[in-house]
């Protein structure tokens, strides 16, 4: 029992509350923001230095006992996904200092994004199955008032679509849990993970993996449930599209891999290759959906839903080593995907459109953010020593060790179409003539540099230094995939349903 | 009856000339609706500290008690009812957040996990056991009526926070500009 | 009973399902409304007391208390109408507002953001 796993949630809740009441202040409510993000990734990277030697932490709220109570529990992939949702959180809110307007501000922006990263931080946390649905509808409020925030045309269209296809989304999910309940008798992961295994009727629980596959994949904007994505985030401002990429769908991935990794193992086994088609595809389409587009953030949205596929095709391998590649993917794409919405709303944002046909000759008057698109293009198109090469090499290496060859053709392939997509981006708002004068553009200033660059850097250096990564994610993987160290965990040696029966005696 | 042919309304609590947008102009409901509010807040309350372990508790009385105020909005009018109960329900709840929140620390500060919760050993006549869960459920029932009524009263305000373009802005008319 | 839950549950969904279709803002919402209820309404059925006819609890002698019903799908549902509470509100007002600012409420005008 680890009784301070709670403080990743605390101090975004009495941050969020606190910068509500000192909103007046903007300095105050800043700080209150900085300050709450700062013990998160603290917190984050110690969770991340502790949990490979321990194995999993765990806390009972309020002191209730395992299956009963409410569980937190922290693996490597909770402990991981924790600190890069601070970590990308700070760089967002540091971005805003420089881009978000004053009325924006006064409406509550940064208690928005503490009550989003208190939704995050709960749902990568929990070890209960309501309480995730709990969680997501958190961090859902909280995109809800960030994405209409400002109330333009373009907005309130994009956020209505945004918003009635994610509570679609959520009631599936509401559903899939009650049915989960009805099933196993029990909401804790843990417990419903152990009953899983034992329970006989294996075609009720394909069902119910399958809703759940449904509910978490429309969050995570797989192929046939993605429409909300490139239809509302290139509407708000670019700090609030670049904070959604990084968390909102990988939340989604993130569920998905808990889902199939602990509570229905073993459906995996009938769910691995329509996952597997299910990755190709949305790899395949999120790029071409690209193709047509002539925006900067919405080619780059396309681009999101791309590289979903790879995350999933680490889970539809259906293995450990897969969750682990998976995982590397993910944090890889997190961090490269942020730096690149983060530099082309900085040129978007001098600009004022980021329509490519109206942008130009920008390599020459901002040759920084130039050099850091191109490190971030060439990262995310997997070039080494880049940690997109990392990444993939890993999900490829994966994908050829078990057979699964179409597949790691699809990804392979698909890297060298996002390069061109990316190139594209490259050759209009930086290579070619501008029509206007560049000259009379404002300069970037460096609050808007900076954020971007130091998450390339950051890309640069997981590239070169890729050893710790990846063997830390390699132990995410197998404590993410292997159910009885999870089991024990939270429920102790003799599993949740000895704790259940001897409570009920 | 047509609205302009209601007696003056002297001997109600004043209403704004010209009139407050009662959403609904009636004198039973008005006369109604002043009895019942200090009977509302007061079962609020009630249902607050029996919470802990009987059908009640912060978000049922929370509720109570944003009814008894948006009773108010419908019967006078939202100006009238923030002048009857001047509170800026944003930071209400908010408060309620915070004040919910750290109750749940004292267990954290003596190595128990997070809202562990501690009681007082004797009850307190007329109120009951009183411990942390008590103070939290104070936390939410405050969280409760400043987020509902605030529902209420941006429904019924409408203030244009972010005008469109092609709208006229006009200035907002609410005391905590949200 | 269950029966009769399930032909509710069902009519719950198939009218929701129909209403979400529609090309108009308000009746999505109302079919979004009509889907919580299903929701809820199934999380319901699926209490121990509805579904094998006693709940999970037991007193001192071990066996379940008399009348007693499934207390926890009840908190789950008590958390669900709160949430969709919210959401509803908010979705109204968004709908509200974005009625006034592309002055239809007709899905097909709404697709500025989905153009090329």
């Amino acid at each position: 029992m680890v009784f301070h796993l709670f403080i990743p949630i605390i101090t975004p809740m009495i941050g969020g509350a606190l910068a509500v009441l000192f909103n007046r202040q903007r300095v105050v409510a800043r700080a209150i923001a900085l300050i709450s993000v700062l013990i998160n990734l603290g917190y984050g990277l110690w969770l991340m230095s502790v949990v490979p030697a321990t194995g999993p932490l765990v806390a009972q709220g309020s002191g209730w006992l395992a299956p009963f109570g409410i569980s937190l529990v922290a693996d490597g992939m909770s402990a991981l996904m924790v600190m890069l949702a601070a970590l990308l959180m700070l760089t967002t809110i540091i971005y805003s200092f420089y881009s978000i307007d004053e009325q924006r501000e006064h409406h509550f922006y940064y208690p928005l994004l503490l009550l989003l990263l208190l939704g995050v931080s709960g749902a990568f946390l929990t070890g209960d199955l309501f309480n995730l649905y709990v969680w997501f509808e958190v961090l859902l409020v909280a995109s809800f008032g960030l994405i209409t925030l400002g109330g333009s045309r373009d907005q309130l269209e994009g956020g209505l679509k945004y918003v009635v296809l994610n509570l679609l989304g959520s009631t599936a999910f509401l559903a899939g849990c009650g049915l989960v309940y009805g099933f196993a008798g029990t909401l804790n992961m843990a417990h419903i993970a152990e009953r899983m295994a034992t329970l006989a009727n294996p075609g009720l629980q394909t069902v119910l993996a399958g809703i759940l596959l449904f509910a978490f994949g429309s969050k995570a904007a797989i192929v046939p449930l993605f429409f909300w994505l490139p239809s509302s985030y290139h509407t708000p401002p670019v700090a609030v599209t670049a904070i959604f990429s990084g968390l909102m769908t990988k939340v989604g991935v993130y569920a998905l891999y808990r889902t199939f990794g602990l509570l229905f193992q073993n459906e995996l086994a009938t769910y691995g290759p329509w996952i597997i088609l299910l990755a190709g595809l949305t790899m395949v389409i999120g790029v071409l959906g690209a193709v047509a587009q002539m925006n900067v953030r919405r080619i780059l949205s396309f681009h999101i839903i791309s590289q979903i596929g790879y995350s999933v095709m680490g889970l539809g391998l259906a293995s450990a080593a897969g969750l682990a590649a998976g995982l590397v993917f993910t944090a890889h794409v997190m961090i490269v995907k942020m730096a690149l919405f983060f530099i082309g709303g900085a040129a978007e944002q001098i600009y004022g459109t980021g329509d490519l046909k109206k942008m130009g000759g920008l390599a020459r008057r901002e040759p920084l953010l130039a050099l850091f698109w191109f490190l971030g293009i060439l990262s995310l198109a997997g070039i080494p020593p880049l940690s997109g090469f990392i990444g993939k090499l890993i999900l490829l290496q994966v994908g050829v060790s078990q057979q699964a060859y179409l597949i790691t053709a699809v990804a392979a392939g698909t890297s060298i179409l996002t390069f061109f997509s990316m190139l594209k981006i490259w050759n209009e708002v930086f290579w070619k003539k501008s029509y206007d004068d560049v000259n009379r553009l404002p300069r970037v200033p460096l609050g808007l540099l900076a954020p971007g660059a130091a998450l390339v850097v950051l890309s640069v250096a997981l590239g070169l230094l890729a050893g710790p990564l990846v063997d830390y994610n390699a132990i995410a993987g197998q404590q993410a995939f292997d159910r009885n160290v999870y089991i024990t965990a939270v429920c102790g040696a003799d599993g949740c349903e000895a704790v259940y029966r001897a409570a009920l005696k | 009856m047509h609205r302009n042919e209601l007696p003056p309304p002297n001997r109600l609590p004043s209403r704004s000339t010209p009139r407050d947008s009662a959403l609904y102009d009636s004198l039973i409901l008005r006369t109604v609706s002043r009895l019942m509010m200090p009977l509302l807040l007061l079962l609020s309350i009630y249902m607050l500290l029996r919470g802990h372990n009987l059908p009640g508790g912060g978000f049922i009385g929370g509720l109570l008690a944003a009814s008894a105020i948006i009773l108010q909005i419908v019967a006078f009018g939202p100006k009238t009812a923030r002048r009857i109960l001047p509170v800026n329900y944003l930071l209400l709840a908010a408060f309620g957040v915070f004040f919910g929140a750290i109750w749940g620390l004292p267990a954290m500060v003596a190595g128990l996990p997070y809202m562990q919760a501690f009681w007082l050993p004797e009850p307190i006549p007329g109120v009951g056991k009183l411990g942390t869960p008590v103070l939290f459920d104070i936390g939410v029932y405050l969280t409760v009526i400043g987020v509902t009524t605030k529902i209420a009263l941006l429904l019924v305000e409408e203030p244009i926070l972010f005008p469109l373009p092609a709208m006229k802005p006009s200035p907002v008319e609410t005391e905590d500009g949200a | 009973m269950i029966i009769l839950l399930a032909i509710a549950i069902g009519a719950l969904f198939g009218g929701a399902t129909y209403l979400v279709l529609r090309r108009s803002v308000v009746k999505l919402i109302l079919g979004l409304i009509l889907l919580s209820h299903g929701v809820n309404l199934l999380i319901f059925t699926m209490g121990d007391g509805v579904r094998r006819g006693a709940p999970p609890l037991i007193d001192a002698s071990g066996q379940p208390p008399a009348g007693a019903a499934d207390p926890l799908v009840q908190a789950l549902i008590l958390t669900a109408i709160v949430i969709s509470f919210g959401f509803i509100a908010f979705v109204l007002a968004l709908a509200y507002r974005s009625n006034q600012a592309a002055g239809s409420d007709d899905l097909d005008d709404l697709s500025t953001t989905d153009r090329l």
